[in-house]
């Protein structure tokens, strides 16, 4: 193995470009000729509209098109539809509407788009919408998620009578609470998974470019799936998948959100074709707050039944998932069969019931957000273990360690369906509580008493899936000149697939890394059968599809060979990047040089050595990366102001690929954990249905001083067994982890107040108000 | 109404509308798109420049009010030779960058920090990327790069 080879802290082939200003990004896409798209959004959380009059922002200086839904759809444009199967248990299928790509009847959510103004400027696309007179009839709006399914809430949909979606359930409940009830130790728990704003750094953008004579649409746009957003894009425009083109070079983060449907950039390509000019649509940040699909919005209820040792017995667990004014792609999944699936994640928990509710409400549709589900499973499982400990007596480590599933009872088969191949919990935990130096926790609590800080620790044991989608395609190419190229059907956007795929390529063929290039992000020449990266599923998917494609090019490298040396193909070994029989070699890239000449090649064979393979895995065979982190924090009990103190990290993400690589996915997962835990929330108002967390100056990003500096460690014993290559995915672990182990820790400092629970985001006003509610009890 | 200004060593002189933000000016009229707009509210940092030698946002300054002054974008960081300043280097070395969307502004300020204050600690830089939003790398190895590079300035 090779300095830049598989396990290497291999420094970026990305960077250079990116830290010199070179990068390309959607925005920096300028076509000649464009004009500027404005959106017209809805001002009102929940209005009928009577009617849309756009003869004044006609006459607006610039402006050259205004259209609505109904120009859309007369154009042929389709309404958004889900492929949800979720019904309840007497089999009534979900209530999931379709979402018109600029509604003419009502709009459901504040900043939902109604019209398109197009101007030969940005700014006179801006003044053109202004103009657009919508008469609207405002209605009363509901936005909170526990309210939603209340008999007297206002309804988005009248048809169906209730927001309430369906009322889903993996099994009756009636064994499980008459476990609870006989139960030595009965803890519950009513948690809300805070609504986040994803805010990937790059505003959304999109520009379209329409050619005549081929008839095809180009739409540049920021995407995680050039491929799957063709096929997708392609059935709303209602055109064939080869009449548009889709491109995206640089993409400025994705975290989920980046792979849906977004009806600007239909709205968008549609208008290219229609008006025959290329059009441009930059969102603002403020506009991408309330047109970007939201994360998490959950809110919980479960119970949990222990003997009396500390062993769960059954458990009950009651979401309602808020999905917003629409279903959004994955919204009412995430909870269900998404990454809630992975309920009661590390624990070994036979007797389960779990029901969930999605509720329709006048704000922004959530949808997937880095984790999908699984950070909001861990979160409860976790605070229930804190309160099972708090419940038996045993500690945090002793209670968990009673109930996480023992590596020797591994395969396991969880009540969802899931198969955990490979995993070592127990161990895992051990090793972050030695990194961590847990024993050593109260000397430095008392450190920090001595300066007036309350000192908590915190710890949470998590297991999340990845793998997405079960089918990924690539390609690798050998170049005459030897070197190799490879066409990824997955997306890079910030995980650096440019270095990890060339390490791979170099570890499996022998060529140089810097003779590797990657090419994506182009439906020209992406494989067909590309899906994307989400889910942490690249280096699974994209990773075996990679090493499959090359030993398909070994096997044609040894017929070559092996009429390059006159031997029997049988005798050929390959060796790092030789092609050997007996003494003689010759080495890959004379190969590929061959290989691009006919009258080398033996008879019969096409020329070149370019091979592309379709992983189809078995869909419920994915990963299951898993962890344990511990955080530690500071109080300060007068002011609320919570300051993490330090953060070790044990992840078992299976073989590394890259240790710089990975320990940046943890590190970015665990900063967007403690965000949602310390200090982002999308506070909506609840009468005007308005977001009040409408900008960065509102909603509050984490900072570079939220953070101590990171301690991240592997547990490497454990390859995952379902895969070529024994990797897990990175990238979602951070975000399990991170919610809990703080939570966790900021309980444990206030624990000499009695204080058990404090809901995300522990604001210093919440935890402030924590204390203070405490201290008055107790006076009273 | 005219600007005149140097941007990155080259003197530039256009005819703008006073409205127009410098972020602007640089990636729409300049088509200088390193600079980056990442908000509309002077909190992200991403559009960061240095002018006349500080840094700067440049969504939060008109393009006019850099009239006379001399601009440096991430474009023109490097040395002419195309070696990277000791900021871009470390961010490489120490993975400082994930989407690259931030970076620009980051490295910009890292510089400016590393100009204004040699030996920044971990603490320091913290404090100073207050103006400064990353999604991707939860800071740590943007604050590992500059604390690095601020080390290296000072011995």
């Amino acid at each position: 193995m090779g300095q830049f080879g598989i396990g290497q802290p291999v420094r970026r082939k990305e960077d250079i470009r990116l830290l010199t200003g070179k990068g390309r990004y959607t925005d920096d896409v300028h076509v000649d000729g464009q004009v500027w798209a404005a959106f017209v959004r809805s001002p009102h959380a929940h209005a009928d509209i009577r009617g849309i009059d756009i003869a004044a922002a006609l006459e607006s200086p610039g402006v050259t098109h205004v259209f609505t839904g109904a120009d859309l759809e007369a154009g042929g444009v389709q309404p958004l539809l889900y492929d949800l199967p979720f019904k309840d248990r007497n089999g009534k299928p979900m209530f999931k509407p379709a979402r018109r790509i600029l509604p003419t009847d009502r709009a459901r959510f504040g900043g939902e788009p109604l019209a398109l103004v197009l101007a030969e400027t940005a700014e006179q696309a801006k003044a053109g919408a202004e103009l657009v007179e919508i008469d609207f009839e405002p209605l009363p709006c509901v936005t909170s998620t526990a309210r939603a399914g209340d008999p007297d809430a206002p309804v988005l949909y009248p048809e169906h009578g209730s927001n309430v979606a369906v009322h889903w359930e993996n099994r009756a409940p009636d064994e499980i609470d008459a476990l609870i009830a006989g139960a030595a130790h009965k803890v519950s728990v009513d948690l809300v998974n805070n609504r986040l704003v994803v805010a990937p750094m790059e505003p959304r953008c999109a520009v379209a470019d329409y050619d005549a004579a081929s008839d095809v649409i180009t739409l540049y746009t920021p995407t995680q799936g050039i491929m799957t957003m063709q096929t997708a894009f392609a059935a709303l425009l209602n055109i064939p998948k080869n009449k548009l083109r889709i491109v995206a070079q640089d993409v400025g983060g994705g975290f989920g959100i980046r792979s849906k449907r977004y009806p600007e950039s239909i709205a968008v390509a549609w208008a290219a074709k229609k008006i025959g000019r290329p059009v441009k649509w930059r969102g603002d940040r403020s506009e991408t707050f309330v047109s970007d699909y939201h994360g998490r919005d959950q809110v919980n209820h479960a119970v949990m039944g222990l003997d009396r040792d500390g062993r769960v017995l059954a458990l009950r667990l009651e979401t309602i998932v808020n999905v917003g004014g629409y279903c959004g792609d994955n919204g009412p999944r995430l909870p269900i069969d998404g990454g809630g699936r992975i309920i009661p994640c590390g624990y070994d928990i036979e007797k389960f019931y779990f029901s969930v509710k999605p509720v329709y409400t006048n704000t922004v549709p959530t949808d997937t957000y880095r984790g999908a589900g699984r950070p909001e499973a861990n979160f409860i499982m976790e605070r229930l273990m804190d309160a099972a400990a708090d419940a038996t007596g045993l500690s945090r480590i002793e209670v968990r360690r009673r109930n996480l599933i023992p590596t020797s009872k591994l395969p396991y088969r969880t009540q969802m369906d899931f198969v955990y191949d490979s995993g070592d919990f127990i161990g895992t935990m051990d090793m972050t509580v030695k990194e961590a130096d847990w024993d050593g926790f109260a000397a430095r609590r008392a450190e920090s008493e001595k300066r007036g800080k309350l000192r908590g620790i915190g710890i949470a044991s998590f297991v999340e899936q990845a793998g997405g989608r079960p089918t990924e395609e690539m390609r690798v190419k050998l170049e005459a000149d030897g070197s190799a190229t490879v066409y990824a059907g997955t997306f890079s956007h910030g995980q650096g697939h440019e270095t990890v795929y060339a390490q791979m390529v170099e570890d499996f063929l022998g060529i140089p890394f810097d003779q590797v290039k990657l090419v994506q992000g182009d439906s020209d020449t992406t494989p067909v059968g590309g899906i994307g990266t989400f889910g942490s599923r690249s280096s699974m998917m994209g990773g075996v599809a990679i090493r499959r494609s090359c030993n398909q090019i070994i096997i044609k490298g040894k017929r070559i060979a092996a009429h390059l040396l006159q031997a029997e193909e049988s005798q050929v070994r390959f060796e790092e990047g030789l092609f050997k029989v007996n003494v003689s070699s010759v080495s890959i890239q004379e190969v590929a040089r061959a290989a691009a000449d006919p009258s080398k090649l033996p008879e019969g064979m096409k020329a070149g050595l370019d091979e592309n393979y379709l992983f189809e895995r078995e869909p419920d065979a994915m990963n299951f990366p898993n962890g344990c982190h511990i955080c530690e924090v500071e109080v300060d009990p007068d002011l609320g102001i919570v300051q993490i103190v330090k953060y070790t990290a044990v992840d078992d993400c299976g073989v590394v690929l890259n240790p710089l690589l990975v320990h940046g996915q943890v590190y970015g997962g665990v900063a967007q954990g403690i965000g949602q835990a310390l200090t982002e929330d999308a506070v909506y108002d609840e009468t005007s249905g308005q977001l009040l967390a409408g900008s960065f100056m509102d909603y509050g990003m984490p900072r570079a001083h939220h953070f101590p500096h990171m301690v991240a460690h592997f547990n490497e014993s454990q390859p995952c067994k379902t895969n070529d290559l024994g990797v897990k995915g990175a990238g979602e672990a951070g975000a399990c982890g991170a919610p809990p182990a703080f939570v966790s820790a900021v309980v444990d400092a206030l624990s000499p107040y009695g204080v058990k629970h404090i809901d995300m985001p522990l604001t210093p006003e919440r935890v402030w108000r924590a204390i203070a509610d405490a201290k008055s009890k107790r006076a009273a | 109404m005219n600007v005149t200004l140097t941007v990155n060593g080259q003197a530039i002189s256009r005819d703008v509308e006073p409205r127009m933000l410098l972020a602007e000016f640089l990636r729409d009229e300049l088509r200088l798109t390193g600079t980056h707009v990442g908000c509309d509210t002077t909190q992200c940092g991403c559009c960061i420049v240095h002018l006349d030698g500080e840094a700067v946002k440049s969504c939060t300054l008109f393009a006019v009010q850099a009239d006379g002054s001399k601009v440096t974008t991430i474009e023109g960081l490097a040395g002419t030779d195309g070696a990277l300043h000791p900021v871009q280097a470390a961010f490489r070395e120490h993975h400082g960058l994930q989407c690259g969307f931030c970076t620009p502004g980051m490295v910009m300020m890292g510089a400016d920090i590393v100009r204004r204050i040699p030996g920044a600690d971990d603490e320091t830089v913290r404090h100073e990327l207050e103006g400064n939003i990353c999604r991707c790398t939860g800071y740590q190895g943007i604050v590992e790069a500059i604390v690095d590079a601020a080390a290296q300035a000072r011995s």
